[in-house]
C-alpha cells in the first residue's frame, strides 16, 4: 500500500514539471495561435541559466530560490525579445508561418547553448535544506519532490488569480476568445502578445530551472520536453489552464503506474493516451469548440492553372534535370536524387496543408511506412525492386487510410497532434518489433538491382517516378477533387451545404498524400540501401513541414522549391561546419523575415506586381 | 495569375547547386607522394561530449603518424571529417560524398549503432574498408558482419561478459535490471541474464525497467525497482539518465545494502559529470585514466595531455587506437588497395594504450578490453578503484558460435 502511495507521489512530482512547462505553452497558444516549437528551447535555457546562477548563489535557500526566479525572469525576457524581434513581424503572414520562425530559433538555441555551456552534462547543486528525504509510510521520498508537488497547484492558483482578478488577465482571456474583437475594442495586441510571450517563456524557464537539483542539465532537454508539452496542451484542451493541469496529472500518474504493468511501454505511452483522448473527445478534456482556431490557412489568391508558355515550365524543368547526369558527378547525383524524393514528400504534405487546410505533424509515418514496405518485401520475400517500389505507396496508403479515418474527424491543432500520435505509434511499433522490422538496428541491404545501381540510372528512375507522382498531385489539385478540397478548406459549412462530403474528401486526400509520401519513402530506401525507424521519427515530420513552409503554401511549386532549398542548405552546411544548425537556423530566420510569404510566394508576388504594372 | 513559371526558379537553383557540388572540392596532387585520405564520420553535433575527446584522440594519432614520416614511404595520412547529425541516412550520404568527391581510401568512425550499421552496409556495397570506432552493437561484427567492416571497441556482449564474471561472485540471488529501451540496452540485459544464469543457475530476475533513452522518469523507475526487493541491480542507463537515476536512487535509498553492477559507468565521460555525487561501490566497466601506469598508456596519456591540456577520456583512446590501427593496416598492406587493406586488417596485431590488441580474422572484432573495478569518490571526483584490465580476447564466445552468427 505504501508503495502505491509513494508511486503516486512520484507521479505528482513528474506532473508538476510537466504542468509548469505546458501551462506556458497553452497560454501562448491560446492568445497568439502560434505553434511555438521554441518553447522547449526556453525550458532548456531556463535549466542552463538556472545551473549557472545556482552554482553562484545556490549555497543558501534564499540564494537558490533567487537563482531559480532570476533564471525564469531572464528566460521570460528572451521570450519577449523573440516576440518583438521576430514574431511581431510575421502576424500578417499565413498562419503557421511563425512555426517556421520558432523552428529557426530552436536550431540557433541548440548551438548557442552548446557554445556557451559546453557539451558536457552539467550536474547542479541540490536545493539547500531539501537534500534529504522523508519517510512516508516507511518509504523514503525526496523532500525536493514534495516541494515540486506543492508548486504545481500554487502556480495554477497564481495564474488563475492573474487571469481572473487583474485587468491584464481579463484582456488576455478576451484575446484568447476573440483576438480581432479585442483589438477592435482598443486593446493593443502587440503589447498583449509581448506580455504573453514573456509569461509563457518565464514559465518554461521556471520549469527548466527547477530541474537543476533533479537531473543533469544537457543539450537534449529541449526536444525531450517540447513534444510532451504539446501533448499535455492538446489533451487538456487548448488554451485551458485547468485542462493542462488535469492532463499533466493524468500523464504523470500514467507514467508512474504504466511502467509497473508494461515496463516496455515507455516509448509510446503518452501518445497512446493522447490518441485515445482525442478519439473520444474532439477538443481535449476541457477545450471548447469555440476556442479552437480556424483550420484554414489564409492562402492568398486562389490557385489557377498556368496558361501559355508557362504551361511548359515543369516539362522544361524535368528535361533540364534529366540532363544533369551528363555533367554532374556521383555525389551531386545522389544529393539531387534526395532532393527529388524530398520534393515529392513535401508536395504530398502540401496537398494536405495547402489544399486541404489540414496541418499534419506526423507525415513522416507514411514516408517511413513506404520505406519499410519496400524494405520488408526485399528482406522477407526477396522481392525484386519494382515490386517493392509498388508496395511502398500501397502500405503507406493503407496506413494513411486507417489513421486518416480518425484524424479527419478533428481539426486544427487537434488534427495535427492526432496525426503525430499515430506517427509515434507506428514509429514505436517499428522500433520494438525486432522479429519483423529489425528494431532500431533497421534493415540493411536494400540496394537496387544492377540495372538501376548506377547513380545516374537510379536518378533517372527517381526522376521519372517522383516526377510522375508530382504531375499526378498537380492534376489532383486542378481536378474537381482539388476544387472540392479547397472549398472544404475555405468554408466547410458552405461546402457541406452545397452537398459536398468534406470529411470524405479530406479522408481521401489524406490517403493520397500518404501514398505519395510512401512512394517517396520507397525510393529513399533504395537510394540509401538501408532503412531505420529514424525515417518515421518526429524530426522527419518537422523537416517536411519546414520545407513546405519555407517554399510557401500558396503555390504548388512552393514545396518543391522549399525541399530543394532546405536540403541543399542542410547538406552544404553540414559538410562545411560543425555549427551547421546555427547556420541553418540563421538562414531560416533571415528567410522568414525577408520573405514572410515563403520564397515561392514572394516570387509570385513579384511576378504579379510586374505583370499588373 | 501564373504560378508555374516559378517551378523554373527552384529547378535552376537545384541545377546550379548540383553543378557546384559536382566539382570535387579537393585538388589532388598527381604526384606519387599524394596523401592517403581517410573519411571520418561521427556524431559531432549530436553527442559532442563523447565525440570531441574521440576527435582529439584521432588527431593525436594522425599527427604522430605524420611526424614519424607518414606511411608507405612518406605519404601523409589525411583525414576528412564529417558530422552525421546522428542519422543513418545522413551518414550514408556523407559517406558517398567522402567516396566520390574526397576520394577517400577508407572510412572510419561512427558512434550510434544504427549509424555504424548503415555505414558498414555502404562500405560492403562499395568495397571500401570501414573501421567502426565506437558503436557497441554485436550485430556489426556478427549477425550483420561483412568482409569490409572492422570494429575496435569491446562490444555489448564483451562488456556484459566482463561484468557477469564479477556479478557471479556476489551472493546476490534476486536481480533487477534497468536499461534504455533500444537495442543496446536490450542486448546488454539479454546477454547479462543469459551469461549470469549459465554461471549461477540459482539467480532469478525479479524486475526490469525500460525507460526511453533520455527520458527516464527517475522517481517512478527507482521506486518500481525498489518494490521488487532485489539483492542487486544491473544498470545499463548512461549520460543524463544515469545522473538522474543516481540522484533519485540515493534520495530514495535504492542503493542501500544493494550491489549495483553497471555498464560503462566507470568511463570518464559518464563518471566526471557526476562529480562528488558519483555512486560508491558500483561494479563497473570503464577507464581509470589517471591510474594506469603501463608504458603504452603513460606515453599516450602524456602526449595527449601535452597536446590538448586535458586528460584523455575513453573516446580519446578509441579515436587514437582506431587511427593507429588504420595506419598499421595500410603499412602492412603496402598499398591503399581496398582488398589488400581489408586482408591486412584481418588478424592485424598492434599496440594500443590499453596494451596489445588484435583484429580477429574470424569476425573482425578487435580484442581491445576494458577495465573492471569499483567506483568510489576521491577528492570530490568519481574514480575507479580495485580495478583490473579485462582483455577482450577472454570475453568472446567460442569461434564456432561466432561462425554460426556471421552471414558469410
Amino acid at each position: 500500500m505504501s508503495f502505491y502511495l509513494v508511486q503516486f507521489l512520484s507521479g505528482l512530482a513528474t506532473a508538476a514539471t510537466l504542468f509548469l512547462v505546458s501551462s506556458g505553452l497553452t497560454i501562448v497558444f491560446g492568445v497568439t495561435r502560434i505553434v511555438n516549437f521554441a518553447h522547449g528551447s526556453f525550458y532548456m535555457l531556463g535549466a542552463y541559466l538556472g545551473w549557472t546562477l545556482v552554482e553562484r548563489w545556490g549555497g543558501t535557500p534564499l540564494g537558490f530560490w533567487g537563482a531559480v526566479a532570476a533564471a525564469s525572469l531572464a528566460v521570460g525576457l528572451l521570450g519577449a525579445l523573440m516576440e518583438v524581434g521576430l514574431l511581431r513581424r510575421l502576424y500578417r503572414s499565413p498562419e503557421l508561418f511563425q512555426l517556421l520562425a520558432t523552428f529557426g530559433v530552436v536550431l540557433v538555441v541548440q548551438d548557442a547553448a552548446s557554445w556557451i555551456w559546453g557539451s558536457e552534462d552539467l550536474l547542479g547543486r541540490r536545493a539547500p535544506g531539501l537534500r534529504g528525504s522523508v519517510d512516508i509510510l516507511d518509504q523514503p521520498f525526496p523532500l525536493y519532490d514534495l516541494v515540486l508537488i506543492g508548486l504545481g497547484p500554487l502556480v495554477l492558483g497564481l495564474l488563475w488569480l492573474l487571469f481572473n482578478r487583474t485587468r491584464w488577465g481579463t484582456l488576455v482571456r478576451a484575446a484568447t476568445q476573440d483576438r480581432d474583437m479585442a483589438s477592435a475594442l482598443g486593446v493593443d495586441p502587440a503589447r498583449l502578445f509581448t506580455g504573453v510571450l514573456f509569461l509563457g517563456s518565464a514559465l518554461a524557464g521556471l520549469g527548466g530551472a527547477l530541474q537543476v537539483p533533479r537531473e543533469a542539465v544537457n543539450l537534449h532537454m529541449d526536444m525531450a520536453i517540447v513534444v510532451e508539452a504539446f501533448v499535455v496542451v492538446v489533451v487538456g484542451g487548448m488554451g485551458s489552464l485547468t485542462g493542462a493541469f488535469i492532463a499533466s496529472l493524468l500523464i504523470g500518474q500514467l507514467q508512474a503506474f504504466g511502467i509497473l504493468v508494461f515496463p516496455q511501454i515507455t516509448l509510446v505511452l503518452v501518445f497512446l493516451f493522447m490518441a485515445v483522448v482525442l478519439v473520444i473527445r474532439p477538443y481535449g478534456l476541457l477545450g471548447r469548440a469555440e476556442d479552437a482556431p480556424p483550420t484554414a490557412a489564409s492562402p492568398g489568391p486562389p490557385l489557377i492553372a498556368a496558361t501559355g508558355v508557362a504551361r511548359w515550365a515543369p516539362a522544361l524543368l524535368l528535361a533540364l534535370l534529366a540532363a544533369v547526369p551528363l555533367v554532374a558527378g556521383d555525389y551531386a547525383l545522389i544529393v539531387l536524387t534526395e532532393v527529388v524524393i524530398l520534393a515529392l514528400l513535401a508536395a504530398s504534405l502540401h496537398l494536405l496543408i495547402g489544399l486541404g487546410g489540414l496541418v499534419s505533424f506526423g507525415h513522416a509515418a507514411y514516408f517511413g511506412l513506404g520505406a519499410y514496405g519496400a524494405a520488408l518485401l526485399v528482406k522477407h520475400f526477396a522481392a525484386p525492386m519494382p515490386m517493392a517500389l509498388a508496395a511502398a505507396p500501397l502500405l503507406a496508403g493503407l496506413g494513411a487510410l486507417a489513421a486518416g479515418w480518425f484524424c479527419v474527424r478533428r481539426s486544427g491543432l487537434y488534427f495535427a497532434m492526432l496525426t503525430l500520435a499515430f506517427a509515434q505509434i507506428v514509429w514505436s511499433v517499428t522500433f520494438q518489433w525486432y522479429g519483423v522490422t529489425g528494431g532500431d538496428n533497421g534493415i540493411l541491404g536494400v540496394w537496387p538491382p544492377d540495372w538501376a545501381a548506377g547513380k545516374a540510372a537510379y536518378y533517372w528512375l527517381t526522376l521519372a517516378l517522383a516526377g510522375g507522382a508530382l504531375l499526378l498531385l498537380r492534376r489532383a489539385a486542378f481536378a474537381p477533387f482539388g476544387y472540392t478540397l479547397r472549398a472544404g478548406r475555405d468554408s466547410a459549412l458552405r461546402a457541406e451545404s452545397v452537398g459536398i462530403d468534406v470529411r470524405r474528401h479530406q479522408w481521401l486526400s489524406f490517403a493520397l498524400a500518404g501514398s505519395a509520401a510512401g512512394l517517396a519513402g520507397g525510393l529513399y530506401a533504395f537510394a540509401k540501401g538501408s532503412v531505420f525507424p529514424t525515417l518515421m521519427a518526429v524530426p522527419v515530420s518537422v523537416d517536411a513541414l519546414v520545407m513546405v513552409l519555407m517554399g510557401g503554401i500558396q503555390t504548388l511549386s512552393g514545396p518543391v522549391a522549399g525541399a530543394a532549398l532546405f536540403h541543399l542548405l542542410e547538406t552544404e552546411a553540414m559538410s562545411r561546419t560543425d555549427w551547421w544548425r546555427l547556420v541553418l537556423g540563421a538562414v531560416i530566420l533571415v528567410l522568414v523575415l525577408a520573405f514572410p510569404k515563403g520564397v515561392a510566394g514572394f516570387v509570385r508576388d513579384l511576378w504579379t506586381r510586374g505583370r499588373d504594372s | 495569375m501564373n504560378r508555374r513559371h516559378f517551378l523554373l526558379a527552384p529547378g535552376a537553383a537545384a541545377l546550379a547547386a548540383a553543378l557546384c557540388v559536382a566539382a570535387p572540392s579537393a585538388s589532388h596532387a598527381q604526384a606519387g607522394s599524394q596523401p592517403i585520405r581517410v573519411g571520418e564520420i561521427n556524431s559531432y553535433t549530436g553527442l559532442p561530449a563523447f565525440t570531441i575527446p574521440y576527435r582529439q584522440g584521432w588527431q593525436l594519432a594522425v599527427e604522430e603518424v605524420n611526424a614519424a614520416g607518414g606511411l608507405l614511404g612518406g605519404r601523409k595520412l589525411e583525414v576528412v571529417s564529417r558530422d552525421d547529425a546522428g542519422k543513418p541516412d545522413d551518414a550514408v550520404r556523407v559517406a558517398q560524398e567522402l567516396l566520390s568527391n574526397e576520394k577517400v581510401e577508407l572510412l572510419a568512425g561512427t558512434y550510434f549503432s544504427h549509424v555504424g550499421l548503415a555505414v558498414a552496409d555502404f562500405a560492403a556495397r562499395n568495397k571500401l574498408p570501414f573501421v567502426a570506432a565506437e558503436p557497441l552493437t554485436d550485430a556489426i561484427t556478427w549477425t550483420k558482419g561483412n568482409r569490409y567492416t572492422f570494429r575496435l571497441r569491446p562490444s555489448t556482449y564483451m562488456q556484459a561478459a566482463m561484468l557477469v564474471e564479477e556479478a557471479a561472485k556476489l551472493p546476490a540471488k534476486r536481480w533487477a535490471t534497468v536499461a534504455p529501451n533500444y537495442e543496446y540496452g536490450q542486448s546488454a540485459v539479454q546477454w547479462f541474464r543469459q551469461l549470469l544464469s549459465e554461471k549461477r543457475p540459482d539467480v532469478e530476475f525479479v524486475a526490469e525497467q525500460w525507460p526511453a533513452q533520455g527520458k527516464l522518469e527517475a522517481g517512478p523507475t527507482v521506486q518500481a525497482l525498489a518494490a521488487a526487493k532485489p539483492d542487486a541491480i544491473f544498470n545499463v542507463t548512461f549520460g543524463a539518465d544515469l545522473a538522474k537515476f543516481v540522484r533519485e536512487g540515493e534520495g530514495r535509498g535504492l542503493f542501500r545494502n544493494r550491489t549495483v553492477v553497471s555498464l560503462l559507468t566507470g568511463e570518464p565521460e559518464y563518471l566526471d559529470p557526476m562529480k562528488d555525487e558519483a555512486p560508491e561501490g558500483w561494479i563497473v566497466t570503464g577507464y581509470p585514466q589517471e591510474q594506469i601506469d603501463t608504458p603504452e598508456h603513460k606515453a599516450f596519456r602524456e602526449a595527449y595531455v601535452k597536446r590538448f591540456n586535458e586528460p584523455p577520456r575513453q573516446g580519446s583512446v578509441v579515436g587514437y587506437a582506431t587511427f593507429k590501427a588504420i595506419a598499421a593496416a595500410v603499412e602492412k598492406a603496402g598499398s591503399t588497395d581496398a582488398e589488400k587493406v581489408v586482408d591486412a586488417l584481418s588478424g592485424l596485431a598492434l599496440s594500443s594504450p590499453f596494451g596489445p590488441i588484435t583484429f580477429r580474422a574470424l569476425d573482425h572484432q578487435a580484442t581491445m578490453g576494458a577495465y573492471v573495478g569499483k567506483t568510489t569518490v576521491k577528492d570530490g571526483q568519481g574514480v575507479m578503484t580495485g580495478w583490473r584490465y579485462a582483455d577482450g580476447a577472454d570475453y568472446l564466445p567460442s569461434d564456432e558460435a561466432v561462425r554460426k552468427m556471421r552471414p558469410e
